[in-house]
């Protein structure tokens, strides 16, 4: 079942050498499932991410044919019901939690006002769903991480915590913009898990941006291929190594291998015709 | 002639609360010519190493030995001849208001170089840049011509040994895949000595022939890499960094 | 580049030559960068407004000569207090029948003197003091910022009173005053700026080439400072103006005759009821700089401010 739906996305920044288009013509569909967008730095993963909640930050521009969310399409709503959108239907973890937390508010206080913007409950009852929520992350004693700030907290414990904050209000959808990154491997395969979990237990679609093919190839359902705006590539997730676009197997075949010695990596040539060519179609 | 030899280091920051013991009781061997990588998780002490090294960090004990000379709290003008470091964050390593030239200048002058210009050009074509990235400034160029110019000042004072702090975890794939053949074949060419920090396996993998595993600030197992390719660490954390570096593997393998 | 669809494809040589992204001499990339500058501070209309007035004011400052239709110092107490437009006196007169509009004009140099060399003055000792007890830090820090902060305690008008009581009235010593009075908060950026820039990896990028303390001050520090500096000063110009006119106003600071526009108020105060154009036309004058100094520093931030000019 199909719950998002983009067709057509661009999103445009005006420079001062003319008119970038960080997004050119994407079109996918999300349903119950694992969604990986993987691709490098520049290719307009992120943005594509960025536009479905409308957050470009002006002068940046978004236009698309339609982005819907269960039939209800984003680019018609105001701001405000954006808002509730953003809050309630979908939600975004970003890939540092550092700088996602306030640092000057404890955990529990956080999560309380996300709570509190969301749903009109007693504070009994919002207490019971931060620890609910804490529980769902994996986080063995919540009591004592709800009384904490943010640096008094580990990158693992903190990204968990960002990824209960965004849970709280039962989204549709959640968009995870390299939520591992900036953790170690250790700690990475325990939040890989918690999401895992989640898009199964609850029936949420999930957007999983990376940069890290294998990372992808193992976690998600369907990947997509972006290369500077657009999606060179779609394929099922298993399937990725056996991809045909050059330039997804270049990506692959450049990087190191423990099992695998080679005396140089295989360097990626990219050819012009790739930028040029027409976005391949997301949309299962 | 040795390398790099490191004996019973003790690394630790003061901060106002505590004294915080980053490297614990390190030994370490580093033979001229060989290429040795460190491996750990954050926080491990794994690039603290390399600060005290190079005298970054003054609050050190025991004993660090380079290139036959024995190292004390100030390093000598001699000792950065010898040794230069790799930054891992290209963004952060370049003064953003100096171009490539007045980087590059700069260096060949601090080291006493008179003839600035030929050897400018020789750098940049060494590291793979044309004569045209001379007058950028950093934020001309992308990341991977970034490390580059970075590694370019590492070789102009034609250092033996080379200190890389995680030069390619900043990067793209495909870029780190060309910055790891350069760092290659320049350690070919000018018969370079490699230090490496990293956390990923199969970038040391790539890079070294011995692999140092470091936790807690306690190097806990040396081995080849040909053990660790074989899957043989005897180490439980050596253990547990190579499963978790081959990839991810989902806890409930009904739904896969 | 491929990636951009340039609606605009008329660009002359010259300008493409200027944005390049491929500089081809070590001029030419200096160029290149002041022109990028240059078109970020163009594309705000205030600051560009701002900086119309003080081109406007150096003008007018360095052919007062041949601007100014009268003398500025010669008296004629036949036509003493002429009111606004009055025949030979678009300004009018003041009370001892000098023509206003010239006295203003010629003024505008004291009032650039003054800026000019307080300008000079109190950013590079700030910078200094403030780089070397960042970069320094311990007891040396310690003792720099405590004299700093000394400094700050006072008000500073009070302060230049003092220091001008005690060197003796006139522009000379009021510059000093006041610039002893600047240079405490221009050392307090300085060194923040400094703590942050000093464990940055590329000052241990240039201690790794034995660079030594001074070098990596001059050479690697200060232009990272300077420019919040400049910002700064831009922003503090009107305060310096003012506490100018504000010694003038109370005798302190430029001597009569001079035609100095804080004492040029100070000599108009008697008559403020009557002939209100003879203390307010200067006063018109100072907030017209003011402001102008205060719009350029705007648009300077934008464009000189070291968080964006990565991008």
């Amino acid at each position: 079942m199909t719950r998002l739906e983009v067709e057509n996305l661009w999103v445009k920044f005006p420079t001062r050498n003319g008119i970038f288009d960080a997004v050119r013509g994407v079109s996918f569909s999300l349903g119950e499932e694992r969604l990986g967008i993987v691709g490098e730095s520049g290719s307009g993963k992120s943005m594509t991410g960025r536009a479905i909640l409308r957050l470009i930050r002006k002068p940046g521009e978004v236009t698309a044919n339609h982005i819907s969310l269960d039939g209800e399409d984003l680019l018609q709503l105001s701001e405000r019901e954006m808002r509730r959108i953003r809050g309630q239907r979908i939600s975004m973890i970003m890939q540092d939690p550092k700088f996602s937390l306030n640092p000057v508010m404890t955990v529990g206080e956080q999560m309380l006002e996300s709570y509190a913007q969301q749903a009109k409950g007693t504070r009994q009852q919002a207490k019971d769903k931060v620890l609910e929520m804490l529980e769902a992350v994996a986080i063995r004693d919540p009591l004592r991480v709800i009384n904490a700030y943010p640096h008094e907290l580990s990158g693992g414990m903190g990204q968990r915590i960002m990824i209960a904050m965004m849970l709280i209000p039962d989204p549709d959808i959640l968009i995870a913009d390299e939520p591992t990154s900036a953790l170690d491997v250790s700690v990475q395969t325990q939040v890989l898990n918690i999401l895992d979990k989640l898009v199964r237990d609850r029936g949420m679609g999930l957007i999983f941006i990376s940069h890290d093919l294998n990372l992808v190839s193992a976690f998600c359902d369907r990947v997509l291929i972006m290369y500077s705006g657009r999606i060179v590539e779609a394929c099922a997730a298993d399937k990725l190594h056996e991809a045909t676009h050059p330039y997804t197997q270049g990506l692959l075949k450049s990087l190191p291998r423990l099992d695998a010695p080679q005396e140089r990596l295989q360097v990626l040539d990219r050819d012009p015709a790739w930028a040029k060519a027409d976005s391949v179609s997301g949309i299962r | 002639m040795s390398g790099i030899i490191i004996d019973k280091l003790n690394v630790w920051f003061d901060t106002p609360e505590a004294r915080v013991n980053a490297v614990k009781n390190v030994n370490l061997r580093v033979e001229k010519g060989q290429s040795v990588g460190l491996v750990g998780e954050s926080g491990s002490g794994k690039s603290t190493i390399l600060r005290a090294l190079t005298g970054l960090i003054p609050t050190w004990s025991g004993s660090m030995e380079v290139a036959d000379e024995k190292l004390g709290r100030k390093r000598s003008h001699r000792f950065y001849k010898k040794v230069q470091m790799v930054f891992q964050d290209p963004y952060a390593s370049l003064h953003p208001r100096h171009s490539v030239d007045q980087v590059l200048s700069e260096t060949l002058r601090l080291h006493g170089f008179s003839d600035i210009d030929q050897r400018i050009s020789k750098l940049l074509s060494d590291v793979g840049l044309g004569p045209a990235f001379r007058f950028r400034y950093p934020h001309q160029l992308s990341g991977g011509q970034r490390q580059r110019v970075a590694i370019a000042r590492a070789l102009a004072p034609e250092p033996e040994i080379l200190l890389l702090d995680e030069p390619t975890s900043a990067l793209d794939v495909s870029v780190q895949a060309e910055i790891l053949n350069l760092l290659v074949d320049l350690r070919l060419e000018h018969g370079l000595t490699y230090l490496m920090v990293s956390h990923d396996l199969a970038v040391i993998g790539h890079m070294c022939e011995y692999i140092a595993v470091m936790q807690l600030g306690e190097i806990v197992e040396i081995m080849p890499v040909k053990e660790m390719r074989e899957l043989r660490p005897t180490h439980p954390y050596s253990r547990h960094l190579l499963e978790s570096s081959l990839g991810y593997k989902s806890e409930d393998n009904s739904v896969q | 580049m491929s990636i951009f669809s340039t609606p605009h494809e008329n660009h002359s040589s010259w300008r493409r030559w200027l944005l390049t992204d491929t500089p081809t001499s070590r001029n030419h990339a200096r160029v290149a960068s002041f022109y990028q500058g240059w078109l970020s501070f163009k594309s705000n209309p205030m600051a560009m407004f701002g900086l119309l007035i003080l081109v406007f004011l150096a003008f007018v400052a360095i052919f007062a000569p041949i601007l100014a239709p009268h003398d500025p110092f010669t008296q004629d107490l036949s036509n003493r207090l002429a009111p606004l437009a009055s025949e030979g006196h678009f300004l009018g007169t003041d009370s001892l029948g000098r023509d206003i509009l010239s006295r203003l004009i010629y003024g505008a140099r004291i009032t650039l003197y003054i800026v000019l060399l307080v300008a000079l003055i109190a950013p590079v000792a700030g910078l200094f003091v403030g780089t070397v007890a960042g970069y320094t830090g311990g007891w040396v820090d310690a003792i720099l910022m405590r004299i700093t902060d000394i400094f700050l305690a006072f008000p500073r008008l009070v302060l230049a009173l003092a220091f001008v009581a005690a060197l003796g009235a006139g522009i000379e010593n009021a510059v000093i005053a006041i610039s002893l009075t600047a240079w405490p908060p221009y050392a307090r950026i300085a060194r923040a700026e400094t703590l942050t820039i000093r464990n940055s990896d590329y000052i241990s990028a240039v201690k790794l080439q034995g660079a030594g303390p001074l070098r990596i001050i001059m050479r690697h520090i200060w232009p990272l400072c300077i420019s919040s500096l400049i910002v700064r000063v831009t922003l503090d110009m009107a305060g310096i103006i003012l506490a100018a006119a504000g010694l003038g106003f109370l005798g302190l600071g430029a001597q009569p005759p001079s035609p100095e526009w804080g004492a040029m108020i100070s000599e108009g105060r008697k008559f403020i009821l009557d002939h209100w154009w003879v203390a307010t036309i200067p006063g018109l004058a100072i907030f017209m700089v003011s402001l102008a100094f205060n719009l350029l520093g705007d648009g300077l931030r934008d464009v000189l401010d070291p968080k964006d000019s990565g991008s």
